[in-house]
This record gives C-alpha cells, structure tokens and sequence, in this order.
C-alpha cells in the first residue's frame, strides 16, 4: 500500500478573520476564503476542477458553494465529519488529485455557527437515535469525563491539575495575541484561568474554546504542477483518519485518560510520513484544544510526552512558542473559536503559512514538519484526523 | 387463598421544610425532585415491591393516579416497562379518584380471584398541587406504594371488603386544573371524609361480625394530621395502639397512594395472626380486612416507608420547589431542541425504559445500548436480552456541568457508570449532592423523566447514589 506522501501539494490557502460575525453568511465567508486563496495561488475560480465542501451547520449539498463562487457546473462533494470535517474535506480533495481525476481542486470548510442561539445546533443523533433520550451531548461534559478520570488516575489534586491545564490556556493566549485572524487576542493570567466560573467540573470558561463563524480554503494540486506555480509550496505527509465504535460506553477496558481515536491517527500518519521519532521530527503542532484537557490529552496521544508526562512538559515550556516543540502557534481553537469544519482548514492554514515564513511575529525558526489534528464527537464516537506537512 | 403476597414503597430523596411555606408549620413534606412524577414514582414503589420476585411470574399492573402526565395515553403501560413486566400482561390505568389506589387493589383482588391472572402488581403515586401557601399544599406529599396480588405466597390474606361511595363536591381538580380545589374544610370533614369513611368501616365490622378489638392495625387514609385519629376514635379504635402512623409530618398526604404506603407501613411492623383493617377515601370508599399470614416472616431486602422515609434530604428553599413543580416559570429554552420521534421512542423501548442491555452469547460481554455486532468479538446477531436496571453500579467518571440544559438543575452531572456483574452507561446522574460524586461511588438506576417536548414525557434512566 502506497501512502499519499509526497502525492499532493497546497499552492494556495485563505482563511477569513473567525469570530461572531454577525454582519456575514456562510456564503460571504467562503468567498473571503476563497478569493484569497485563488489570490494567493495565482489562479482563477475557473481553474477548480473539482472541490470539497465541508460543513455541519450550514449544509445543504456542495450547491452551496459553486452558488457562492459561481462554480459553474463541476463536480462538488459536501462533507460532514464534525470536528474533524475541515481536516476530511481536506483530505477528499488530495486523494482525487492524487488519484489523477483531476489536476487542481479546492477544499473549503465553512460554519455560520453564531445564527443558532448560543452557537451551536444541538440536534446530534447517537448513541439512542431519535428518541432523544441520551444526555443532550454538552461537548464539555465529556471532555470533563476525560479531565475527572485523567485527574482521578493519576492522582493529582484538582488545584495542581487546574494550574497545569491554566498553563496551556495561558500559553494559547499568549500566542493568540500575534495572531491577527483569532477571535480572543488577549493575555490572560495563570490565576484568572484557575479562578474563572466553572462551565463542566473541572473544565472552566478558560478552559473551552469559543464557537464562532470562520472559513478555510486550500487549493491542491500534484508537486509538478505546484513546482511551475511557486517555490514555496507544501507537500502533503500523511492523512490519517480514524472514528470510534462506541467503545468507550461498551468496553470498559476505555480508560478515559486517552483518546484511542487518536492514538491510531497519530500512528497512521507517523507510518504514513516515514516518522519515527515524532517528539524529535515534528517542529510544530496544531492540536484539537476545543478545551485545555485535549490538548494535555493529545501531547501524550501523538507521542509527544510519555504516557502520564504531559503535565510536566507542560510545566517545562516544552509545547510553547520558543519551546522545543511549539503546539498552537496561532493560539488554537481557544483564540480561534472553533466553526466545526472550518477548524481543520484553520490548523491547516497555519502550517501552511509557518512553513512558508510568513507567519508574523509568531514566525518559528524551523518549520520542516507540521502536524495537524483534529478529534470531534463525544467519548467513544470521535473521529479524528492526524495530518502531516512537509516542505519540498 | 388471595391476598397480598409482597409490598413495596417509594419517597423522593426530598423533603421540603413546611416552615418555608409558612412560619410555624410543622414537619417536612416529601416531594418529587424536578425529574420526577408519579409514573417514575410507581416504577420505583413497583420495583421494590418486585425485591426478590421473578418478574416473569407477574402478569398484570393495574396503575393508580390522579396525576397522570397523561390525558390519553396509558400511564401502566410505562410504569409496566419500566419494572420490566413482561409484554403479556393486564394493564389498566385507576384514575380520577383519591381512592383509585383501592380500586385498583379491588380490581387486582378479583382478577386473581377470578382466575383471570395469577399475580397482579397494583401500584399507586401521586404528586398533587395545593395553591402555593394554602394548608393544602403544606400537606401535599409525594410518593408511592405498591402491592402484589396473588393466590401462592401470601403475607396477608383478602377477608372481606365493604364499599361506599358518596357523591360531594368536597375536593376537585377539573380539567385544566393545576391545583387542587375544596369547599369549607368543616363541610368537607363532616359530610365527606368522616361520614364516608366512618360508614364504609362500620359496614365492614357489620359485615363481618369484627369488633374494633379484634384488629392489631387500623390503617386509615388521611386528609391531614388530625382527622384520622378523630375518626377512629369516634369508630372505637385505640388511636394509640392501633392506628397506623399516617407520617404526616415526615411525608404528607401522597393521595391514591396513601392508603397503600400505610399499609405497606402496617405490613411492615406486623406479625403472623394480625388482623388489619384498611380504608380509603375519595368520592366513597373501599374497606378491607386482612389477615397476616406466617409468610410475612420470608419478606426480606425491601426500603418499604421505613427505609424510604428515612433516606431523606431536607431542602428549605420553597423558590426551588416551586420551580421544580413549574409554578415559577424558568428562562425557556431558546436553542435548537430535537424533536422527539414516536417511531424511535417505540423501537427503543425495551432499551429505553426497561434498561434491556445486551449480552452476547458468544463472549460474554454486557453492552448497552443493545447493539447488532459485537464490541468485542464481532459476533453478529448472537445476543440475549440483559436487564441493567436492578444493577449496582459504580462511577468511572463523571462531570458537572453549569450550563447546559435542563437548568433546573446546576450543574448537570453526567457519569460514566461501570455495572457489577458487567456493562457501562453513560447517563445523567440525580438525587446527589455535588460534594459526594466521585470516581468509585456506589450507584443504583432510578427512572425518571428527562424532558417534555410536543406533550411527550420522555423517559429514562438516571444514576443516584445508593438510597442507604
């Protein structure tokens, strides 16, 4: 089996400013997005072959996109993946360049999230189906099941495992304020993270990440074609992607201190790239922090930190932004806010801009391999992505 | 030989302090947590009533209520699933009446009698409103009691009934009522409840030739602290003595179920030869002598009032009962809600609300909900039903949410629960306070309601700590 390594590359990417836009559509976003990814490519709309559109909020077949880009009569899948529907819309569209049906299309992700009252359209199915009588899902009650059992099994006193998960809020923000595009730009303090309101014991507001509107885009084509539109392209490591089965309510081997979805992603996508030593070979991280224990969570998971070490590489600055494996350059979804399928694209965005030197102040001396990753669903029914980024 | 052959009861955790009514008011009443209603009321009462029963053996409910969430639509029939009754079983719903509860027990009474069903399970609840701050609603309480009718096994047997009934408009709800309404309460004492009460009683010693001293208990429906002692005074009872304590000041007046919490209360405390008189009361009323058998020394492991009422926690925040009763309206809900769809809620059902888990032939491993391919073995179709919902279990994780629905509750806690013998759940978790969950907490399943939508009262399973 042959991966996607070196198959595919990004020559253009986009991405709006995300926050409550209440003044914008879904379809304004996608232009934004768009427009300035056909700008940065050098390309026209009309040179999209083929494109991927993902979104959960704002659904509606992949019409929605060719009527805003006027896409006149091409092929357009709508994805649907959840947290990690950025990431998957992503990886449709490489695998058709790669396969050879096409030789430029466009992945988007988009989400209008802040037209539903407090953000975000609960109506999720599973495990119970219509009947509606599973608890209604709060994304945060279950990464503070993670939290209480991580806690629990390490023997860690809430205090002292508040300040490490306040460590990462703080670290996140810090790195936010350098980035233009996120929603919160601002420092906050270690105590401030500890002392806020608790939205789901033991996870406070500091702890979770907004939900906002916002929209990504990357054009794909294959590394001949990208060498003829510019120097700096990116090349496409790995695409991993894994969903759970259920197993965290039918198993009770599911430890809740990891998320096995995951785990399997990470080693796909280390396999995949050629990676053997993913602490030592990676130089940046854009992770999943939809709240600070997924991403103590994800140090461990993507081999970053030895099983039950993450509290103190965080402690040691190592995942910081001069540290020795810098993760959120861009402040991550706690400055970004998280629009569901845009998120993926966001990370992807990141990388993208890092590696090719432009990231501003928060610019990293040495960006030869990037990581993104995405986990979306509840315990048990997440589906993840791991996606690995390489210069030519 | 018909007669009762098991008892069971049930009082919410809660007991609101009849001084936050009212400043001088005496004693607690019990009431419903906000998740809870007479049908997950009955459930409970039924299921302590089924302790150490085959529930293959029971082949009817007969519910009784006056507080029915439903118009139309079986409320037995719910409560029946929930105590995981089988399919095949006589369900009736006993409605519109205070003294539904004994027509219920009459009914059951008969249909053993008749040959009709062997062992038939008469459970009764009700949640009544009294207008905030009225006597009627510091009397009030909540709760439950069942009993099981049959002819092998009995601990008291059926001697003999009287019955009255007595057309006054004493107490009423029409329809569209939410609280409770009454005439003069010296009318209503005179001319309903003692004269009606009094006359189905000395009927009874009539009928029989029984004299108020041949009785070891006399257990008698009560609207409040006082009347009945009046009345079984004024019958020739020894109050003292024989009367059974209504725990008036420790529950309330719990209505249809009344007179078969204080029997169960009665059955409770009595030995081999006890003669007991029971009356109820409620536009008539249904007099009966039983007779307690020397199988009442062979019912063991059930709360009965005894160990419902003592489990208890006191709440002096009246603003918080009335907005678990829905008198003070909360913020509504403005985010998207799901609907709820009726082809899910019946092919769910025995997932649902008997807590009917899977275990798989081949392997072994418990999973809930039911599932079509093994999580472990990946054997396809090879499952035997598990019931879940008499399992103790254990919190693996858990956590406590401050903003997320319902907030009639904060926070919300969600656990993760690991069940003795096998099987997870992830559910919500009520009846606790926050400082006691824990990884590790021993927990038992109680039904309650998770919320209304479009009239659908959609319940479910919830973790509480042990009701020690």
């Amino acid at each position: 089996m042959d991966g996607i390594k070196d198959k595919v590359a990004i020559v253009g990417m986009g991405c709006t400013n995300f926050g409550e836009l209440w003044d914008k559509n879904h379809k304004d976003l996608v232009v934004d997005a768009c427009y300035e990814a056909f700008e940065d490519a050098g390309i026209e709309p009309k040179d999209i072959q083929m494109a991927w559109y993902g979104s959960r909020e704002t659904g509606f077949t992949g019409t929605q996109l060719a009527s805003a880009l006027k896409l006149e009569y091409i092929p357009i899948t709508r994805v649907e993946n959840f947290c990690a529907g950025g990431t998957d819309t992503f990886r449709n569209a490489c695998y058709a360049v790669a396969s050879g049906v096409c030789d430029i299309a466009l992945a988007v992700g988009v989400e209008k999230c802040k037209d539903h009252y407090g953000g975000f359209n609960m109506d999720i199915l599973d495990p119970f189906d219509r009947s509606m009588v599973e608890w209604e899902l709060p994304p945060a009650s279950q990464f503070a099941q993670l939290a209480t059992r991580y806690m629990y099994h390490y023997g860690w006193k809430y205090e002292d495992f508040k300040r490490i998960l306040s460590m990462i809020d703080v670290k996140n923000h810090h790195n936010g304020t350098m980035s233009p595009k996120a929603q919160f730009r601002r420092e906050i303090t270690i105590e401030q993270a500890m002392n806020a309101p608790l939205i789901s014991y033991p996870l406070g507001l500091f702890d979770a990440c907004g939900v906002t509107d916002g929209s990504a885009a990357a054009i794909i084509t294959t590394p001949e074609i990208a060498k003829k539109m510019r120097k700096d392209y990116v090349l496409v490591k790995a695409l991993a992607l894994t969903n759970g089965a259920g197993q965290a309510v039918l198993q009770p081997e599911y430890n809740f201190i990891s998320i096995p979805e995951t785990v399997t992603a990470a080693e796909h996508a280390y396999k995949e790239a050629g990676i053997t030593n993913p602490r030592r070979e990676v130089d940046m991280a854009i992770v999943h922090d939809c709240f600070s224990i997924t991403e103590l969570m994800t140090y461990e998971d993507l081999q970053f930190s030895p099983r039950g070490k993450a509290p103190q590489d965080v402690e040691a600055g190592t995942f910081a932004l001069d540290g020795e494996l810098p993760v959120n350059t861009d402040g991550g979804l706690k400055c970004f806010g998280h629009p569901l399928s845009a998120s993926g694209l966001r990370m992807i965005y990141e990388v993208y801009k890092q590696m090719q030197g432009k990231a501003g102040e928060r610019q990293l001396k040495k960006v030869d391999i990037g990581l993104t990753h995405n986990v979306g669903g509840i315990c048990g029914f997440f589906n993840c992505t791991v996606a690995l980024f390489g210069k030519p | 030989m018909v007669g009762i052959t098991s008892y069971g009861a049930y009082v919410p955790l809660y007991r609101l302090s009849r001084e936050a009514i009212a400043p001088g008011a005496r004693g607690e009443k019990a009431i419903c947590n906000f998740d809870e209603d007479s049908i997950t009321m009955a459930a409970a009462a039924a299921i302590d009533c089924l302790t150490g029963i085959d529930r293959e053996t029971v082949d009817g409910l007969y519910f009784a209520t006056t507080t029915s969430p439903y118009k139309e639509k079986s409320g037995a029939t719910i409560v029946a699933m929930a105590a995981d009754i089988k399919e095949n079983a006589l369900t009736a719903d006993f409605a519109h009446s205070l003294r539904a509860g004994t027509s219920a027990l009459m009914s059951a009474i008969d249909a053993v009698k008749a040959g009709s069903a062997k062992k038939v399970m008469v459970a009764a609840a009700d949640s009544r409103l009294g207008i905030p701050s009225t006597p009627y609603e510091q009397n009030f309480g909540d709760g439950a009691g069942a009993l099981l009718i049959g002819d092998s096994d009995v601990i008291a047997t059926i001697e003999a009934s009287y019955s009255v009934y007595s057309e006054i408009m004493d107490l009423w709800r029409a329809d569209g009522d939410t609280f409770v309404r009454s005439w003069e309460d010296r009318f209503t004492t005179t001319y309903g409840y003692s004269a009606t009460v009094g006359k189905a009683v000395s009927g009874l010693l009539k009928k029989t030739g029984l004299k108020p001293g041949d009785f070891a208990k006399v257990v008698l429906y009560t609207p409040d602290a006082r009347r009945s002692a009046d009345l079984a005074k004024k019958l020739g009872f020894d109050v003292k003595a024989q009367l059974q304590d209504p725990f008036f000041n420790a529950m309330g007046n719990t209505g249809t179920a009344l007179p078969l919490m204080l029997l169960a209360a009665a059955l409770e405390e009595a030995k081999a030869g006890d003669r007991i008189l029971l009356a109820s009361y409620g536009n008539g009323s249904d007099a009966l002598v039983l007779q307690v058998t020397d199988q009442i020394a062979k019912i063991k492991g059930r709360r009965g009032i005894k160990g419902y009422l003592e489990s208890k926690k006191v709440i002096d925040d009246y603003k918080q009962y009335l907005i678990w009763r829905g008198i003070l309206p909360i913020e509504p809900r403005k985010e998207t809600v799901a609907f709820i769809s009726a082809p899910a809620l019946w092919r769910e059902r025995d997932a649902n609300l008997r807590l009917q888990g899977v275990k798989c032939q081949a392997c072994g491993t418990i999973q809930y909900p039911p599932q079509r391919v093994c999580t472990k073995c990946h054997a396809k179709d090879q499952f035997e039903p598990y019931r879940l919902s008499d399992k103790k279990a254990k919190i693996f994780t858990f956590s406590m949410d401050y903003i997320t629905y319902p907030v009639l509750e904060r926070p919300v806690v969600t656990s993760t629960i690991d069940f003795d013998g096998g099987g997870r759940m992830q559910c919500y978790m009520t009846d606790r306070e926050d400082k006691q969950v824990e990884c590790g907490l021993p927990v038992e399943m109680s039904f309650r309601k998770l919320f209304v939508k479009d009239g659908i009262h959609n319940y479910f399973w919830k973790s509480i700590p042990l009701r020690t």
